[in-house]
């Protein structure tokens, strides 16, 4: 985490800066099969966060050496564009892109029927078009609806969402100024249905009581997700034909 | 696509040509629907989104003080790049960018650039010492043809928009970031024989040599481009000019109506 903990974050009326409750979510909308050229595709804005999706295949995978005799490989790029942070960014993969793309990848992988699919390769585009703190949750959500649009077979939905901690408060969704003061972090990727873990990162500290408050606010805003995506998927695949 | 499909589309496109028709049913120099927004993407200086066709674009600005070459004391720079992400197509593998990329980003520059739209020397902060590098980066999300003049467009329109930090970077006002003229860019390729104007993806396919013109404000020409293998007559270009000069206008009034 960049600070110690000593801006202050929660006014005296228990508010956060931005007005939000303890475990209260940042807006989030998902509009789905956005992209043309995609076979899947969505864009999701959570708080300021812009992230949009494209997925590709599944296809032959090649070169060969990624091929798996038994499933699918997934290929996932995380990439923010230059002009999606304050200070522009080179573009190109950096080591924080190469391990968002790898966590993610894995995460995506525990959900999708990959032995449907041996030596193919399904790819996950993920670009980062406006970032504020979180992206990296935006993104596998985003993705895991991207991958229902392309119709590819998957045995869970997957949210990813994170709570942490500031001024020694434990609170759902850190923003920018949160994330940049604050004391935790702890994003997950969660299986909406069977409520398992898919993915798990934290940085900063945490005494075991607030791990669980964390993990508790965590799986509550799972279920707020979860909705917003099957929401999302519906109003494209239910709109008054079905 | 595997190779044998342009063979069987150039077959098509020369039936269509024939009929003075195109695949997706236009004119000769009939272009798709155009939606341009401004001002999408709220950590950008300056922002666009181009939806043109089933092509979607976008273009964000960035400033940083830097000090100036020691050849041009007082001026800032711009850079322009536009890069072919694989996100756009299921053509574009990921990697080091590719000829392609790069031809795209050199095009657009040029373009932007040779029309003098921002004068370098309105980029100075303190002679000698501190100048704006103003970045234009170009996204291409969705490619389905011609994103050439997409991002073309989204560049011109997100520099209309943009907002020059100062504040932020404690050198004085924030102010609007003066662009004087706004350039743009027809493209046009041989397809089934004949130029047409705004390919889409199977045109680019199953098409040959293509052109990008680059108009300004007065009809004066900033960056030509041929690309790919094929040739053509002075007589076709003169007639593919003259249109680009219409296009043009009317491509101007678009970003003119959302840029005020």
């Amino acid at each position: 985490m960049g600070g110690y903990g000593d801006v202050e974050l929660i006014k005296n009326n228990g508010e956060r800066l931005d007005g939000r409750s303890a475990d209260e979510l940042r807006p989030i909308s998902i509009e789905v099969g956005i992209l043309p050229a995609a076979r899947g595709s969505c864009r999701m804005t959570w708080g300021l966060n812009v992230a949009e999706v494209a997925v590709y295949g599944p296809m032959e995978a090649h070169p060969r050496k990624i091929q798996r005799p038994d499933r699918a490989v997934l290929d996932v790029r995380y990439n923010m564009a230059p002009f999606s942070t304050s200070d522009r960014i080179r573009p190109g993969f950096n080591r924080r892109s190469r391990e968002i793309s790898k966590v993610t990848a894995e995460a995506l992988e525990s959900i999708v029927m990959v032995d449907m699919f041996p030596r193919s390769k399904i790819r996950v585009e993920i670009e980062i078009l406006c970032a504020e703190a979180g992206t990296r949750c935006c993104g596998i959500t985003a993705a895991a609806v991207a991958l229902a649009d392309a119709g590819i077979p998957m045995k869970d939905m997957l949210v990813s969402v994170a709570a942490g901690k500031i001024n020694d408060v434990v609170v759902l969704d850190l923003d920018k100024a949160e994330d940049n003061y604050g004391q935790a972090d702890l994003p997950v990727g969660i299986l909406p249905n069977s409520k398992e873990i898919a993915f798990l990162q934290m940085d900063g500290d945490l005494s075991p009581e607030e791990f669980e408050l964390a993990m508790k606010y965590n799986m509550k805003a799972v279920d707020e997700i979860h909705k917003i995506q099957i929401d999302a998927l519906k109003s494209k695949y239910s709109g008054g034909e079905s | 696509m595997g190779k044998i499909v342009p063979r069987l589309l150039k077959d098509q496109l020369a039936k269509l040509a024939e009929k003075d028709t195109r695949i997706d049913g236009r004119g000769r120099f009939e272009r798709r629907d155009i939606n341009l927004e401004v001002d999408v993407l709220s950590n950008a200086e300056g922002s666009s989104k181009v939806v043109w066709g089933g092509t979607i674009v976008y273009a964000g600005v960035k400033f940083a003080l830097r000090e100036p070459y020691s050849d041009r004391p007082a001026d800032g720079a711009l850079m322009t790049s536009a890069e072919l992400r694989p996100v756009a197509n299921l053509k574009y593998e990921p990697g080091p960018p590719s000829p392609e990329s790069i031809e795209l980003g050199r095009v657009v520059d040029r373009g932007i650039r040779e029309s003098g739209c921002i004068e370098m020397a309105s980029l100075c902060v303190v002679p000698g010492e501190s100048v704006w590098n103003v970045n234009l980066d170009i996204h291409v999300m969705s490619d389905q043809g011609n994103i050439f003049d997409a991002c073309a467009l989204a560049g011109i329109a997100a520099l209309k928009t943009a907002t020059v930090p100062a504040n932020r970077f404690d050198v004085g006002e924030d102010h609007k970031l003066p662009v004087n003229k706004i350039p743009i860019m027809c493209s046009y390729q041989k397809v089934g024989g004949r130029f047409v104007y705004d390919p889409c993806e199977e045109e680019e396919l199953g098409g040959n040599e293509r052109v990008h013109i680059t108009l300004g404000d007065d009809g004066h020409v900033h960056s030509l481009q041929k690309g790919l293998k094929g040739t053509f007559s002075t007589a076709e270009f003169a007639e593919i000019f003259a249109n680009a000069g219409e296009q043009a206008e009317e491509l101007r009034k678009i970003v003119e109506e959302m840029v005020i």
